[in-house]
């Protein structure tokens, strides 16, 4: 028998076979990147210069994660203090928001956007045509399944009713209990749960181009149709929002996961 | 007390159930007015029966296909000296590149293996291989196949690692004591535990499939026939002759997807009992 200490020869085959199959079309994306406009050779960072000078870009960058931050706020203000209720004195309700929050996988966005322009067409212009009502009224359904993973999770590793009758009994009233020592205690899960919220706001085109706004991946996709080797520079620039949202849902995760739910940070008083 | 849940649910009803609703009746409609069945009998027909017949198949084939190399990939990293640091890397990244789709995934892939891609060009070039001449084609179905295991594949292994983690030592060492090897422990132990998570995620990856629009309309131009490339047209063309007939489409997506979700429940409860 062979030495324990090496690695399966069957494992190595498909983990070289899975590395090569995900790492080389982003080394591809990469060189096509560097390519140079005029003579088609490599290497110049002409297309990240024109990335970077192109105000439609920063325009696009900055209204998305704009939208992404406004879609994390909503979330959180619907789900936190439903979710708190729910784990406080509602249990019975669990089931069935937990069901309502996994709805948006039947009703995919091509779906969603379908009904929603047909159902808001006569609404007042300030939501209808405004990427910050319409838009983010969709992706707030859309972020619904992870905000409540994240948030349920974070719920159920705090004991909701010893913090609760703790903050009672000192005087707080609801509002201080919620914002001042519930919030503290989950801050992580709502962390985790914005962080999934800007993964999907910045990426997201189909409800965008249906509804016709210009947010980030809309500016993408025209790019691609008109720029090749800058749309490469920002196809892994794209790639790269996706690695900073994930690894901080990461690094909010492991730290969320050592500390005592009881001796949460952020005490100010 | 409750009144602190009602936000929640007005959001819901507003956002969710309405448009949902309104999908459901327009569908229904007449073009000028009255109830009429005609847009869902539409969908029988072509082009519309083709459309689903494509959706239903790319999710089909790329479910399959991502299911096996993401459980063949999961297991890899996850199994006894596979050094941890594979996995930990494995689940990182298969959590970006589930979240990676749409349009920056197509222009990757056409960087890659378009006509004028990277690798396309290196074959050609200094391979000798023109796949394009051996009936490749990245802008047809096959490139969108291939295209969607980016994120199928990676979804596949964040769904199914905790099942094999579920995979206990002492069941392979109890097989091997019994005089098991290694094809009977998967044919009697190990694939009947882990079936129902697997069916669980690869049904999972067909909804996540059916689902999908950017990246095939990026791929494609939107000359794809696929349901959500279909419906696409109908709002960012001109051809708006009957919009309910787009609601109509629309309703056959969800039913679709809706009983898929039934037959996911029951297996998700199935593979629980394993878990842990």
């Amino acid at each position: 028998m062979r030495s324990r200490r090496f690695i399966a020869p069957s494992a190595l085959v498909w983990l070289v076979i899975g590395a090569a199959y995900f790492f080389i079309p982003l080394l591809a994306t990469l060189l096509f990147s560097l390519k140079s406009n005029q003579t088609g050779k490599c290497c110049t960072l002409a297309a990240y210069g024109w990335v970077i000078h192109n105000g439609d870009f920063w325009h696009t960058l900055k209204l998305s994660f704009l939208l992404a931050i406004e879609t994390a706020a909503i979330g959180l203000l619907l789900f936190v203090p439903t979710i708190y209720l729910v784990h406080l004195k509602l249990r019975r309700l669990r089931a069935l928001i937990a069901f309502l929050a996994l709805v948006p996988f039947v009703v995919p966005p091509i779906v969603l956007v379908v009904g929603l322009l047909n159902l808001y067409r006569g609404a007042p212009t300030w939501f209808y045509d405004q990427p910050w009502g319409f838009l983010v009224a969709a992706y707030v359904i859309l972020s619904f399944p992870y905000m409540f993973f994240s948030l349920d999770a974070g719920f159920r590793a705090i004991d909701v009713h010893t913090l609760t009758e703790a903050s009672q009994s000192l005087g707080a009233s609801w509002p201080t209990t919620l914002l001042r020592v519930i919030l503290p205690n989950i801050r992580a899960a709502a962390l985790a749960g914005s962080f999934l919220a800007l993964a999907i706001v910045m990426g997201e085109f189909t409800i965008a181009s249906l509804a016709q706004f210009h947010t980030f991946p809309i500016f993408l996709e025209y790019t691609n149709e008109t720029q090749a080797y800058p749309a490469a520079a920002l196809t892994l620039l794209s790639f790269g929002i996706t690695w900073v949202a994930m690894l901080g849902l990461l690094f909010v995760g492991s730290r969320g996961g050592s500390r005592p739910a009881f001796l949460g940070g952020g005490r100010r008083t | 007390m409750w009144l602190g849940t009602l936000p929640f649910f007005a959001y819901t009803i507003l956002f969710l159930f309405l448009p949902a609703g309104e999908v459901l009746v327009g569908a229904f409609k007449g073009v000028q007015h009255g109830w009429t069945t005609a847009n869902i009998t539409q969908l029988f027909h072509q082009p519309y029966l083709n459309a689903y017949k494509g959706s239903i198949e790319v999710s089909v084939i790329t479910a399959l296909l991502g299911g096996v190399f993401g459980l063949l990939l999961a297991y890899a990293a996850i199994r006894e000296r596979t050094p941890r640091w594979i996995r930990s890397g494995l689940t990182t990244f298969s959590g970006v590149a589930a979240n990676f789709g749409g349009i920056p995934l197509a222009f990757a892939f056409i960087a890659t293996l378009g006509t004028i891609g990277i690798a396309t060009q290196f074959m050609k070039n200094d391979l000798g291989i023109d796949i394009y001449a051996h009936g490749f084609n990245l802008f047809g179905k096959t490139g969108v196949e291939v295209v969607y295991l980016y994120f199928q594949i990676p979804l596949m292994v964040l769904v199914i690692a905790p099942a094999i983690d579920g995979l206990r030592r002492e069941w392979r060492e109890a097989a091997s004591n019994l005089g098991a090897n290694s094809i009977q422990f998967w044919r009697y132990v190990g694939l009947p535990v882990l079936m129902p998570s697997i069916l669980g995620a690869v049904i999972l990856l067909f909804g996540n499939a059916f689902a999908a629009y950017a990246t095939a309309y990026q791929l494609s131009s939107g000359t794809v026939p696929l349901v959500p490339i279909v419906i696409g047209a109908y709002y960012t063309g001109n051809v708006f002759n009957n919009p309910h007939l787009a609601q109509a489409l629309a309703l056959g997506m969800f039913v679709v997807l809706a009983v898929m979700m039934l037959v996911y429940i029951p297996l998700q409860r199935r593979s629980a009992r394993w878990a842990r």
